[in-house]
Parts: C-alpha cells; sequence; structure tokens
C-alpha cells in the first residue's frame, strides 16, 4: 500500500518536475529567437514600411477594443473602490485607487491580454499558414531569413505599440473613473483631476511602460514562434494558435508578478 | 554538378532516405519517380538545404552545402530556384510582388524596372496581364506556373520542381511539361523533377531514377526506364495494384 502510494507521489513528482523542465526549456527557445531577432534588426535590409504595417494592425486596429476594455475596467474599479472607500469615508482617494491601479499594473497588463488574444493569435494563424504551405520555405530558397522577414517587423512593431497602448488605456480607464466618480459620487471635476495628477509619480509610469514593453516582446516571440512551428495543415495552426494566446497569456502574469515583485522591493 | 553521397535521413523511427546516392549532371533534367510519401520531396529540400542530412552530404559543384553559412548558403538560393508542389506563393502579395520578390527585396532596380522584369518572366511561362492579381483569385496552374515565373526572375542554374503537375487537369499538365522542356532548352537550367506522374516523365527527362526505401534503385533514360525488367519499376510504371511494392506493404502489415 505504502509502495503503491510512493509510486504514485514518484509520478507526479517527475510529472510536475518535466513541466518545470519544460517550461524553462521554452523559455529557452523563445530568449534565443529573441536574440536571433535583435541581431537581425540591425542588419540591412531595413523596411521600415513593413514595421510600419505591423504597427498599424497591432495599434490603430486594436484601439476601439482597448479602449471600450479601459473604459469598463476603469469604471468597474471606480465602484469597487468606492463600497470601500464610503465606508471608510475616504472617497477622496478613489481617484488615486483608479490612477495608481491602471498605470502601475492593470493598463499595462489588460491591455497585454487583450493584444495577445487579437494580435497574438492572427500572427501565429497567418505565420503557421504560411508554414504548413511552404511559404516559409519558399522565403529561404529566396534567400530570405524568416527570422528577418516575419519576426523582425512584428516584434519591432509590438515593442513600440504596446507602451503607446497601454498609455492609451491608462487615460481612458482614468476617464472611466471620472465618468463614475464625477456623476454618480459627488466627487467634483477638478478634485478628482487633482487628485490623480497629485497621487502619480513619474515612477508609476514608467514601471507600467518597461511591463508593456516586456509583454510586447513576450507577445510577438511567442506568436511567431508557434507559427514557425505550426505544422499538419489546418488542425495544427488551430493547435498553434490555441497555444501561443495560452502561452502568452501565462508568460505576461507570470512577468508581471516578477516585474511587480522587483519593482516594489528593489526600486 | 549536383552529387547525392551517402544521404542518410530520419524522422523518429522511420528511416526515409538510407544511404541514397545520386548524380545530376550540368543541363541535365533529372526526374525523380516514386510512391506518395517515398522522400522524394525530402531529398528535394535536401538539395536546396532546406533540411539538413543526419549524414552524408549534398555537393553542388563540390561544395557541401550543409557546411556553409547563411551568406553563402544565400548566394546558392540565387543559383537554385524551387516550385513548390502546391505554388507556395506569398498570398498577402500581389503576382507582381510574388515574383518580384527578390528583386524588390535585395536589388536597387526601380519599380518600373523591376515591374518590366516580372512581366518578362511572366511571359516566359505564358502567362500576360495578370501582375495584379492576388494568388487566391489565381487557378492551380496559373498558380504553379506563377511560382515557376517568380523562381526565374533570380536567373537560376538549376531549377527543382516539386510535383508540378500534380493537383491540375491532364492539359495543364501537358502545358507545364512543354514548358519545363522550353526552359530547359531556352535557359539551358539543370532541372530536377520529382513526379509520380509517368507522362510527365516521359516528357520532360533526360533520365530517370526511382526512389524506393530510401535508396535509388534504377536509373536510366526514358526508354531504359520504359522498357525496364525491374519488377518494382514495372509495377509503379504501369501502375499496378498487385506485385512486390504492394506485397512486402502487405506483409508490413500483417506483421
Amino acid at each position: 500500500m505504502i509502495n503503491l502510494l510512493d509510486i504514485r507521489i514518484r509520478n507526479k513528482i517527475n510529472f510536475l518536475g518535466k513541466k518545470v523542465i519544460g517550461f524553462f526549456d521554452y523559455v529557452g527557445v523563445l530568449s534565443r529567437l529573441g536574440l536571433e531577432t535583435v541581431y537581425w534588426i540591425f542588419l540591412p535590409p531595413i523596411k521600415k514600411e513593413r514595421i510600419f504595417e505591423q504597427a498599424k494592425k497591432i495599434g490603430i486596429d486594436s484601439l476601439f477594443i482597448v479602449s471600450l476594455v479601459a473604459m469598463f475596467i476603469g469604471m468597474i474599479f471606480a465602484m469597487q473602490s468606492a463600497y470601500l472607500m464610503k465606508k471608510l469615508s475616504s472617497e477622496m482617494y478613489i481617484a488615486s485607487i483608479v490612477a495608481l491601479s491602471l498605470t502601475r499594473e492593470l493598463g499595462p497588463v489588460i491591455t497585454a491580454l487583450i493584444i495577445a488574444g487579437r494580435c497574438g493569435a492572427a500572427i501565429t494563424a497567418e505565420i503557421g499558414t504560411m508554414t504548413v504551405t511552404e511559404q516559409v520555405d519558399a522565403l529561404k530558397t529566396l534567400a530570405t531569413n524568416p527570422i528577418k522577414y516575419l519576426v523582425v517587423p512584428r516584434f519591432v512593431a509590438f515593442v513600440i505599440m504596446l507602451p503607446v497602448l497601454t498609455i492609451y488605456a491608462d487615460i481612458i480607464g482614468i476617464f472611466g473613473g471620472y465618468v463614475i466618480c464625477v456623476n454618480r459620487l459627488s466627487i467634483t471635476s477638478g478634485m478628482y483631476i487633482h487628485t490623480t495628477f497629485h497621487s502619480l509619480v513619474n515612477k508609476d509610469i514608467f514601471t507600467g511602460l518597461i511591463k508593456a514593453i516586456f509583454f510586447g516582446m513576450i507577445i510577438s516571440l511567442v506568436a511567431c514562434n508557434e507559427g514557425l512551428n505550426a505544422e499538419g495543415g489546418a488542425e495544427g495552426v488551430g493547435k498553434s494558435t490555441t497555444k501561443s494566446v495560452v502561452l502568452s497569456f501565462i508568460l505576461i502574469i507570470i512577468a508581471d508578478c516578477l516585474f511587480t515583485a522587483l519593482f516594489y522591493f528593489f526600486f | 554538378m549536383i552529387e547525392v553521397k551517402n544521404l542518410v535521413k530520419k524522422f523518429g523511427e522511420s528511416t526515409v532516405l538510407d544511404s541514397l546516392n545520386l548524380k545530376i549532371e550540368t543541363g541535365e533534367t533529372k526526374v525523380i519517380i516514386g510512391r506518395s510519401g517515398c522522400g522524394k520531396s525530402v531529398l528535394l529540400k535536401h538539395i536546396v538545404g532546406l533540411i539538413l542530412p543526419d549524414s552524408g552530404s549534398v555537393l553542388i559543384d563540390g561544395q557541401d552545402i550543409s557546411k556553409l553559412d547563411e551568406k553563402r548558403m544565400n548566394q546558392l538560393h540565387m543559383r537554385i530556384g524551387m516550385v513548390f508542389q502546391g505554388g507556395a506563393l506569398f498570398d498577402s502579395l500581389s503576382v507582381w510582388e510574388n515574383v518580384g520578390f527578390v528583386l524588390r527585396e535585395y536589388s536597387t532596380l526601380k519599380e518600373s524596372e523591376i515591374r518590366e522584369r516580372v512581366k518578362e518572366s511572366l511571359s516566359l511561362v505564358n502567362l500576360q496581364d495578370i501582375e495584379d492579381k492576388m494568388p487566391s483569385e489565381l487557378s492551380g496552374g496559373m498558380r504553379k506556373r506563377v511560382s515557376l515565373a517568380r523562381t526565374l526572375c533570380i536567373r537560376p542554374q538549376v531549377i527543382l520542381y516539386d510535383e508540378p503537375t500534380t493537383g491540375v487537369d491532364p492539359i495543364t499538365a501537358d502545358a507545364i511539361n512543354v514548358l519545363i522542356d522550353e526552359l530547359h532548352d531556352k535557359l539551358k537550367v539543370t532541372s530536377i523533377v520529382v513526379t509520380h506522374d509517368m507522362r510527365s516523365a516521359y516528357k520532360v527527362a533526360d533520365k530517370i531514377a526511382m526512389l524506393y526505401n530510401g535508396k535509388i534503385i534504377a536509373e536510366g533514360s526514358p526508354d531504359e526506364i520504359r522498357y525496364t525488367h525491374d519488377p518494382i519499376v514495372r509495377q509503379f510504371i504501369t501502375g499496378a495494384a498487385e506485385g512486390p511494392i504492394t506485397a512486402v506493404s502487405k506483409n508490413t502489415i500483417d506483421i
């Protein structure tokens, strides 16, 4: 009986160990792809128009969904904070809570999750289809490195656009909080704006933006890596797309936790 | 000259190419025949450097391509073009952007000059006025010809064709065969054609080689292959359901 239990526990530990090794292995694969991408960024020919095209797809085409989610998150956060703050008779701090939560945490994370779902999935599907229909092989036979042609423009566009979208989401979210506070919580417009700006310091915004840059790297590298390794036709592309979104979400949350701890304990 | 020496490639447990040896002389059109899934496309991908061998080598004019760095491999790709089975046209680019891909990426030519070169390449494959169409608007046969035009645009010395007549109607298939022959005569390119279409093989080949169980088991002129007494080759070229090839498959299944 004890032996059977031992075996079960050992199997579970083995399974867990394999998963952990697999995770670090995957992080290694992404890091290698990241280094290769950075190497190719600076090698000519540099095609800016390809980066602009990707930046448009990631940034401008995502404005509506980012606005909608950020606005509601701001409003919801204001109402939830009001529930507690009213009990403490400290409604005037709601603006601070909304502003700080959005710039330091919710803005970058929510934006990254939206973009991973919307653009990361699309990139994996696009590159995955190119892989299974031999278009990536065709690129190589036309003396073109797939990392230079496919990964570099998307990586650069993500690294530029995710911080931009994060700032945008922060502003819209704070506006969402403003709508609730000014219309429903008897906080004046001036007081809300004053408290918001008073509570925010540069560090709050920069930590959010640093997170956004890393989230951009994670989404683009995961999406491109899954696309380039897709196999098995339409079904394989579907699986890679799902895997891309799930892995992006997991890595974003883990990276967010690490960065939050780093900023909290060391800066 | 292209020389494949003792090429071995395994995918998992399965040995796809097993100490394969093959020579293709400069200016020759060599057709490689064999059953679907026997490793013909894998062999082509080794020759163009898309897959690296487990052991053995592919020599192009004496150069082992598995030892080339990225820069020299790119230079090699400017000499060797490949026409993929499904065309492998870039979906997001128009026909002229596909055909002029290499020129747009690496040359300093103006757009008007590239368009001229694209028209020239398209006319070599008997296509006109489709420059601004997207790949999704083309038929299967047209996609293959555009893919060939894309390869021709870099003026290659060697062209590899992966199943050029698969998936097209017999008339289009014959038109593609004629085209392969014409290009061979006009441009004096070395061609390697992978196919299981025997009509196509007899029509375009200077030499035919049969790939079976990871090895080249027979090689000769179209007539030598047509009148061979080798039972395996005979079963394949006549398309008989019963014979040594299928007997081996059945035995394997029984086991």
